[in-house]
Order: structure tokens, then sequence, then C-alpha cells
């Protein structure tokens, strides 16, 4: 790969100028070999060769590329597939260790010797990006102020079903702080832009989600997200009137996102004091500057995906994007799209911050829906487009495939086949990827199209890690007169307990009493070393309620309280009432022990000299888990008859006052008979003929 | 005498003791009839423990108790039961005292005025006698404790129990003639729940009366005593609510208590007459309708006391049970408070019009309370309109139950200045009315 780089900018800048189609063809035609190659490895897979893998070496047509695969893998096959694994992944980590300095020679000299190489991760990535700044439409590595990323991350899912996630990230060296002076946009979205210095957000994170995020099922995602819309907002500390530019912000933010972001308001607004600490920079951790709101009814559908595909330098028009067609992403079991806004590093010393606009997708096609009962997937299948192109003012643009389940090839088959590989240490787990570089073009190959194919072999997929964390919430009780939430909190971890964070946010009509609070975990009490909580007031804050709970190692904790519906004004409910009222999800925020640091007792990621000690290296990540969301019935008054009942209770008072005014402002009197009409009209008579009355 | 109340106060300790112990303990506390947001006691418990929790207890919607009480309560809360049965005890007592020493007055009065002749000569049936009043006292405290409203109450930790036994000394202490101590209690009941003020005018009525004060604005000593009573009052009352502010360093109780008794922002099915018609109104008209609500249980107070100037006690009565048909949040404990006097009122028996069908809708809407809930909240059956149908017949009930009583009253003074059998001009028997 770094060779085909070497070629390319020695192009570049050799010819200075020279056509795009050469370079083209030079291109494809190393493309040739690759492809060949990649049949000849799995061959030599199938027959489990071991020893080391040597592919055949092959002529470039302008340089002579010596194709070296160095993959020792040593397959013996009375060994454990996972000591296989645990064995070439060491290899190759010698191997890298072993030649830097030709490696940094390689890319200015050497000729190109192609190896399987494993990329660096992300941290390494970022030093990358200038050398990869090489498509030609973008011009050579000046000093730009803002770059974009694009990637998007193919996951296969035990149950079969596939995981598809983009990420798009927009970065930026400016100061929105000073106000109007920011107008030069170019990749950043100005939409976003004017709004973020209007109202002087530091971060923003915004997500819109369709569907719940089976944890059990498909395990952890990259970013977590509650099914609804979430919107949580740290301002700046110079904003006097939080509460003011929220309300503006969010509908501000309506307008830009197309939904019901305007039915934020103090009902549903919390400022939790330590679930959502700032994920950027910045040290103020003040909270009366976070706001925090979930509206888990929120449908997510196509004019909420059009206007954040908008905010895209390349828009729908090329790159990753284009496999966004509304039609197939919500043709889904899961669906969330998100943006984050928030100060990040330029470099690593940190000497200057950039501002760093993370848009990210997320879906999961149905294996039954979309894949029709088949395990075999392809962009194509999925998203009805293949990739054809980079964005062109992308920096990077890269697909990968999770293959960590699968380094043998033995449980599905993937092709094209790649000849690069990533490692990450993702949700503390170390996972393996095949890189698609969308910036290279012999990526895409003769049909100038990339279509990935993932075909099972296997029809059951092997066992998953089940998730460390895992939490589940429901209604416990019968009746509209009171019930019980009941949080479960699961740690599968084997022997590690650790502390969570719960955040539970429940509307003012359910009137938590937090007295009947109970942690229980194995059976016994357990007591949370910290509660913050925040009772509600009616129809103007929710309930709050922050616990810090320790999970015991393997085991249950289960958070109950009870509550009390409340009969809201007829004017207060919902156009369905019976069909309920959302509760949003809890949020579990942990420091979960890393999966890498679980083993200790393997030699699969580390050589023996650096696991005695569980590894230092992300002993414990950060994760986040949301449960689902809860539907409460209310009782509610029949909405058909408000003047009925205004007419009836008016009655019954008027009952009431006008048997007391009768008795107070009348006397007793004796009834004296009233004589009957024809009396009185006779006597009428005789009073006008003045003859004495009857 | 001793002896019958005691007996009667451990029977009533006992029924209490048992369903303390039983499962219906678990159940009754639920109950919406019984218990309001008010006084319910799991919001008592509930603002005892955000006050662990360093929450304010107003900082919510859920407790609304006066900081006296959770203060009281922050003491007691192991002794609850007990603290609610001595409450009730204490309120029997109380009544037992008062009416004892009302009805000796009223004997007195009764017999200055037959040495006068005053009376005609045909009400000689309508003087009461000292052997049927001899059990009116012990009937009182009996109808108060052993009202199955009472013991529900009183199961369901209600704080209307203290509330009532506040009213009770109250009642008591005017009655012995103790303006001091029944200016402090009237002040503790209002401000427990604002409603008992409109019980300043029968008070000072009687206490008047007692001192042989003519109502008249010109004389002096009226004025005085007047000015007096209520500055007794207004001092307790103003010491009370200070001593809150001190207790919780804030004047959040203000508009939790007494905002929360008034405007009505928990519509919380009850018996009473707001919730529904709240739930309903329209936005509009919100503001007039809880106005005209609430005016109408203070409203009453001034014409019933010039109608009712020379029966303090009665006038008491009238005003408790108004208060209890038409406050925003009652429960039965109320209603229990206001029937316990009915005893005593039991002269006027042969006055009632309509005695025998209030009862019988009382009882039915009593029974059917708990049914209609069952099926609009559990069973799904029914809806809110069922449960508020029996909600209005319970207080058309009501209503005609206490103008019943009223105009038993009124006609009985009535035939005891002119005479039991009236005739007409023609000498023909006469009917009473209204005009």
């Amino acid at each position: 790969m770094a060779a085909h780089r070497c070629n390319i900018f020695m192009l570049v800048f050799v010819l200075c100028g020279l056509t795009y189609v050469f370079v083209r063809a030079d291109i494809e035609d190393t493309n040739h070999v690759k492809d060949a190659e990649s049949v000849a490895v799995d061959i030599a897979r199938k027959a489990n060769i071991g020893a080391s893998l040597r592919s055949t070496k092959t002529e470039d047509q302008t340089q002579a590329a010596e194709k070296e695969r160095q993959w020792e893998a040593e397959t013996n096959p009375a060994d454990a597939p996972s000591d296989n694994k645990a064995d070439h992944v060491h290899d190759t980590m010698q191997n890298l260790d072993s030649r830097p300095a030709p490696y940094a020679k390689d890319q200015t000299q050497e000729a190109a010797e192609e190896e399987r190489q494993w990329e660096a991760t992300e941290v390494k990535e970022a030093d990358h990006v200038p050398d990869t700044m090489q498509t030609p439409d973008v011009p050579p590595p000046t000093p730009a102020k803002d770059q974009f990323q694009e990637e998007l991350v193919i996951r296969p899912l035990h149950s079969g079903d596939i995981y598809a996630s983009f990420q798009f990230r927009t970065m930026w060296d400016t100061d929105f702080l000073r106000g109007s002076k920011v107008s030069h946009y170019r990749l950043f979205p100005k939409s976003l832009g004017q709004v973020i210095s209007k109202f002087s957000v530091r971060e923003l994170h915004i997500s819109f989600t369709q569907g719940y995020w089976r944890t059990m099922q498909w395990g952890q995602p990259f970013l977590p997200s509650p099914p609804g819309a979430e919107l949580w907002v740290w301002f700046q500390d110079t904003v006097t009137d939080v509460d003011g530019a929220w309300k503006e912000l969010t509908n501000v933010l309506s307008g830009i996102f197309c939904a019901s972001l305007n039915f934020i308001d103090s009902t549903n607004t919390v400022q939790p004091s330590a679930s959502f600490k700032p994920l950027g920079l910045g040290n103020v951790t003040d909270q009366r500057f976070l706001r925090y709101a979930v509206l888990p009814r929120e449908i997510v559908c196509t004019e909420n995906l059009t206007p954040w595909k908008k905010l895209l330098p390349c828009g729908s028009k090329a790159g990753l994007a284009v496999l966004m067609k509304s039609e197939k992403l919500f043709h889904s079991s899961f669906h969330s799209q998100a943006l984050h806004f928030r100060p990040v590093c330029q470099d690593w010393k940190c000497k200057s911050t950039v501002w760093e606009l993370r848009q990210t997708l997320n879906v999961v096609f149905d294996l039954h829906t979309s894949g029709q009962g088949k395990r075999e997937w392809s962009l194509f299948k999925m998203f009805s487009r293949t990739l054809t192109e980079a964005c062109p003012l992308a920096s990077s643009s890269k697909v990968y495939v999770d293959v960590t389940d699968n380094p043998q090839g033995e449980l599905f088959e993937l092709s094209p086949t790649t000849p690069l590989l990533s490692q990450a240490v993702v949700l503390g787990d170390r996972r393996t990827y095949s890189v698609y570089d969308l910036t290279n073009q012999a990526t895409f190959g003769q049909t100038r199209s990339l279509n990935m194919l993932l075909r099972w072999r296997a029809a059951e997929s092997g066992d998953m890690l089940r998730p460390l964390l895992h939490g589940e919430r429901y209604v416990a009780g019968y009746g509209l007169q009171t019930g019980e939430i009941h949080t479960l909190m699961y740690n599968n971890h084997p022997y590690r307990a650790f502390p969570v964070l719960l955040l539970d946010t429940v509307p003012w009509y359910l009137r938590l009493y937090i007295h009947t609070l109970t942690v229980t975990s194995k059976g016994r009490d357990n007591k949370p070393s910290y509660i913050h909580y925040q009772p509600s007031k009616d129809r103007l804050r929710p309930h709050l309620l922050e616990m810090l709970v320790q999970l015991p190692p393997n085991s249950v904790t289960e958070v109950t309280m009870q509550f009390e519906r409340a009969l809201l004004k007829w004017t207060e409910y919902t156009p369905d009432p019976n069909h309920g009222f959302y509760v949003g999800s809890s949020v579990i925020s942990a420091l979960v022990p890393s999966v890498v640091a679980m083993d200790t007792n393997s030699t699969r990621e580390c050589p023996l000299f650096s696991s005695f000690f569980p590894c230092k290296e992300e002993s414990s990540y950060f994760m986040r888990v949301y449960t689902e969301p809860l539907l409460v019935n209310l009782p509610t008054p029949d909405f058909s008859m408000p003047y009925n009942v205004i007419c009836l209770t008016c009655t019954v008072v008027a009952v009431g006052y006008g048997s007391l005014y009768n008795l107070l402002t009348r006397t007793f009197q004796v009834e004296e008979p009233s004589p009957g009409l024809a009396k009185r009209l006779a006597n009428i008579i005789r009073r006008l003929r003045g003859v004495p009355l009857l | 005498m001793a002896a019958p109340l005691t007996l009667l106060l451990i029977v009533a300790v006992t029924i209490r003791a048992v369903l303390f112990r039983s499962s219906l303990a678990e159940l009754i506390p639920e109950r919406v009839e019984v218990v309001s947001p008010l006084n319910a006691w799991k919001r008592v418990v509930e603002g005892l423990a955000l006050l662990d929790l360093g929450v304010s207890p107003y900082a919510g919607d859920v407790f609304h108790e006066t900081p006296l009480i959770i203060y009281f309560f922050h003491f007691v809360i192991d002794y609850a039961e007990i603290v609610f049965m001595m409450a009730d005890a204490l309120t029997a007592v109380a009544l037992y005292l008062a009416v004892k020493d009302y009805n000796k007055t009223v004997f007195r009065k009764q017999k200055y005025a037959l040495e006068a002749e005053r009376y005609p000569l045909d009400c000689l049936e309508l003087i009461r006698t000292p052997k049927e009043m001899y059990y009116i006292p012990l009937k009182v405290a009996m109808f108060y404790l052993l009202n199955p409203f009472t013991i529900l109450s009183c199961v369901a930790k209600s704080t209307c129990g203290l509330n009532n036994a506040v009213i009770a000394l109250f009642i008591l202490c005017t009655v012995k003639g103790s303006s001091l101590m029944s200016a402090i209690f009237l002040a503790l009941a209002t401000y427990q729940s604002i409603y008992p003020l409109t019980l300043f005018a029968p008070a000072l009525l009687y206490l008047l009366q007692r001192l042989y004060i003519p109502v008249n604005w010109q004389r002096s000593s009226f004025w005085l005593f007047t000015t007096q009573y209520t500055f007794m009052y207004l001092g307790s009352l103003c010491v009370m609510v200070c001593l809150s502010f001190f207790l919780l360093s804030s004047w959040d109780f203000l508009s939790s208590v007494y905002g929360f008794i008034l405007s009505v922002p928990d519509l919380t099915p009850n018996i009473g007459l707001f919730w529904y018609f709240f739930a309903e109104m329209f936005e509009h008209f919100r503001l007039f309708f809880i106005c005209v609500f609430q005016i109408n249980v203070f409203f009453y107070t001034i014409p019933l006391s010039i109608k009712l100037k020379e029966h303090p006690i009665f006038l008491i009565f009238m005003q408790i049970a108004i208060i209890s048909i038409f406050k925003s949040y009652p429960t039965v404990g109320d209603i229990a408070l206001y029937m316990a006097f009915l005893p005593a009122w039991n002269h006027l028996y042969r006055f009632l019009r309509n005695i025998f069908l209030v009862s019988v809708v009382l009882l039915a809407c009593s029974a059917l309370f708990p049914v209609l809930w069952h099926l609009w909240i559990y069973a799904g059956s029914a809806n809110s309109n069922f449960y508020y149908a029996i909600t209005l017949l319970f207080n058309v009930a009501q209503i005609l139950l206490v103008s019943d009583y009223f105009y038993a009253y009124l006609r009985r003074e009535h035939h005891l200045t002119h005479g039991l059998y009236l005739k007409r001009k023609d000498g023909s028997e006469a009917t009473l009315v209204l005009k």
C-alpha cells in the first residue's frame, strides 16, 4: 500500500500535473495483480498450508514491484484457532516492530513492495493524513484549516443481521466565538456554524434513532443512542441566560433537522450532574451550562435524513453518502443518525484546539426483511447502490469490514479482498478490520465500482462475546393508579465489579416516590454511594435521578421505584391518550473493564513479558448503555364531555348555594291558601265594579 | 360517664390496632377516598426521605404538609400508628367534653327561658329533657370513633386526623371560654389548611355570648374583645408561619402548601367536586372558576353568622360541613368530623325532611366508590364518568343533609317563638313555608 502511495506521489511530483487517466490506468493494472494474489491466498488458506505464505511476485508496468506477503501465520492444525490468531497477530506485531526504518524509506524511495500490512490505529492515522492527501482534486498538503474524512464500518452481526456505521468528520480550525466574523465556510456546514456561533455552543450532541439497539444480540454499537431524539448541549461559560439560549437553540435545530425538537421545554430538560460530561476539550464541568433532553416519541424518517445529508460537504452526490437512500435505510431494524460537535486537540501536543463535527449514521439491516433470510450481504443489497468514488473533498475515505471473528475466512467470504488490515481497540475489544481505501482508485477495480460481498460459509456463526454491561427496564404493576419502574443492570464480567452511573429522567406526571427506591444485587441491598435526586414540579420540570451504583461481578442489579400516575387536564393529553405516554431511556454510563484486559492467562494479544499485570492499555473503557423507553398508560378523563361536566358540577354547587340561600334569606310563614283563578278574576271584576270583594 | 367513654376508647383503639396489623393496612392508604395529595402518609414519608437526601421537601410537587408536621413526624415517625390513634382519641374526648359543656349551657338557657315563660305553651314537647341529653356527649364520641370513615382515615394514617384533633381542641377551648387557647388552636388549624379560617366568626360569637357582650357595633366592649381575639389569632398564626420559616429557612412552603390548596394543580380523583371539573375545564376559564369555587367555601360565613348569631355552635357545625363539602381536596376524614356532631342535633329529628333518602344515598355512594374506582382504573370496563357521577351524588347527598339540618334548626327556633301547632286565619291547621 505504501508502495502505491509512493508511486502516485512520485508521479504527481515528477510529472507535475500529468493527466489523471494515466494514473488511473496504473492503479487498475496494479489491481489485477492484487486480485490474483488474493485468490492465491484464499487457496493457500483453505489448504491449511503451514509455514510462511509467500505470494507470487509480479511485475508492475511502470516499476518492478515486489509483492511480498508476510503473513507468517504458523497455522498448526493441532492448535486451537485462538492460538493461531494470537500467534500471527503476535508475529505481525514483531514484523512491524522490526522494520520501522525501512518503512520510512519505503515512502520515499523503495520500489513498491506490497504486503498485507497492518494499518495503524486512529492515533497514528492522524499523523498519516498529510501523506494520504493525494486525491488529484485536493490541492497538495497546504496547511488547510479544515479537512473532511469519511468512513463506513460494516460489521456482520452474529444474529445474521448486518450493521453499517457511517462516520463523517469535519475538522475546522476556527474561532466560532468571534461571532459574525466567521463568514467563510468551506467544508463546515454554514447553517450549523451560524447556530453554534450565535448560541455560543461548546458541545452539541444530537441523535435521531428509530428502533432499539438490541445489545444482547448485536453487541455494543459504536455510538449508542436512545430511541427517539436526544439532544445535549454544553454552552460556553460566557452564556448568561442558558435557559433562553437552550429554548431558542432547540427551536432552531428543530428547523434545521425538520424534527419536533421544539417540543423540548422545561418539562423534559434536565441538567445531569455527572452522567454527561463534555466529550471534547475544556474543563468547565459546571452543570449549569449543560442541558439534556430526550424525546422518546420522536419518529425518525426521510425528512430528518435529507437535512442531515445536506450538512455533508459532498451532500449525497459523491463519496459514501451516495449509499444513503432513504427507502433502504428506513427499511431496517435500527436506524440512528447523529451529529456531534465538540472541540478537540489539533495534534498530540494539544497546543491548539480545532472544532470537530462528526456526523454518524448507524443502521442495522435485518436478516429476514432486508436479506430475504440469506446470509449474504453486499453493498448493493443493503443500500441498492455501490460505491464508485470517494468524496473529492475528503482527505480520507475508507470502508472497514469487521473480520475479527473471521481471520481465516472460515465464517464468511469477503470479496473483493483487500490487502489492508487495520486493528483497533473498540469498546475494550481488539478488532480487526479489512480496509478499503476509496481514495485509491485501485479499490474500485475494473468495474469502477465497489460492491463488497459477504457470503457466509457456515449457517451458524460462532458465539458472541456477551456485552459486559447491559441494561433493561420495564414497568411493573397493574391498573392505572400506581406502578413500579424496574431497571435491571447486568454486569457480565466474571470477576470484576465496576461502578455505573444511572441517570433516570421521568416526566412529572409519573410521581416518583424516592423513599420506595430499592437497589438490590444478588438478593442483597446495594446502597448507592451517590444519589442526586431532583423531584419534579408539576408542569414545570421532570424528575431527575442520578445514582452511582457498584455492580458486583457476574450479577444483576435491580433498581425499583414506585410511582403514581397523575390525572392530567384534558388538554394536556396527546391526541392518542390511550396509546400511553413515553418515558425516555435510562442512561447507564460506566467505565467498563476491557475485554482485552480480561484474559490475563492468554498470550493472545500481548507478548508474555507484557501480560503479567492486567494490560495497562485500555484497561477500562467508557461505555454508555441506553435502556428501553417505557410506555406508560395514564388514567384519562372523558374527552367528549367538558360541557357536561361543567354543567353538572356547577349544578351541584348551585344546589348547595340555592338551598343555603333559601334558608338564609327567607323566613318561615304560615301558608295561606291562594284563591283560585276564577275567584281572582271575579275579584278583579268586582273591584272594577266597586262591589265588595269575595 | 367516664367508664363508658373509657370502654369506647378501648374498643376504638383495639379496632384500629387490629386493622393496622391486618392486610388492609396496605390497601387503605392507596384509596383516593381516604387520602388526598394533601394528607397522604406516603407523601409525608416522601418529604422525610427528601429531607434525608438533603433536598428541600418543597422542591418537588409531592409533599404538601406544613413544616411543623414534617418536624413533628421527624421525631415520632416510628410511633406514627400510636400518634394517629391518639389523635383520634383526643378528638373524641375533646368533642365529648365540648358537647357536654355546650349541653349544660343549652339546658341552662332553656331553663331561664322557661322560667321567664318565653316559650309558647304548645312547645313543651320541643323542650329538651336532661334524660335525653345525658347520652349525647357519649354518642358524639362514639359517632366519631366508630365511624368507618374515621377508622379508614386513621388506618391510612391520613394527617386529616391530626387536623380534626386540632379543630376539636379549638372547639373545646372555645366552649370552655378560653379565648387565648381557642385563638391558638384556630390559628393552628388555619395554618394546617387555610379553610378553618371561617371558624373565626362562630368562635368570636360564642366567646362574646359567653362574656355577655352583645354584638353591637356601638359598644366599645364588643370592639375591645373582637380586637383582642383577632390579635391573639393573627399573632399566633404569625408565630407559626415564622417558626416554619426558621425551621427550613425558606418561604417555599407557602406556595407549596397554600398555593397548592388554592390553585388545585393536582387533579388526582377524590370525593370532592374539584378534580374532574378542573380536568375538563377550558384553559381560558380556569382561573375564573378556581376563584368561584374557592370563594364558595368562604362565601357563606357572613350570612350564616348573621342568621345564626345566637347559635354559634351550630354555626361551627355548618361551617365545618361546608368546608368538607366544598374544599379542594376533601377526604372521608373531613366528613367524619362534622358527622360526629349529628347526635348533638338529634332533637331536630322530627323536623328533618329527607333524612332517610340522604342516608341511603350516602351509604350507597360509599359502597359504590370502590366499585366504580375498580371498574375505571383496574378493570377498564368503565371510564372516569362513572366515578365522577358517584362523587356528584355523594356531594348532593351531603348538601341535602346539611341544608336539611339547617332547615330543621331554623324551624325549631321558629316554633319555639311562634308555637308548635300553628293555625291559619280560618282556624284550620297551617303549614309552614319559607317566604
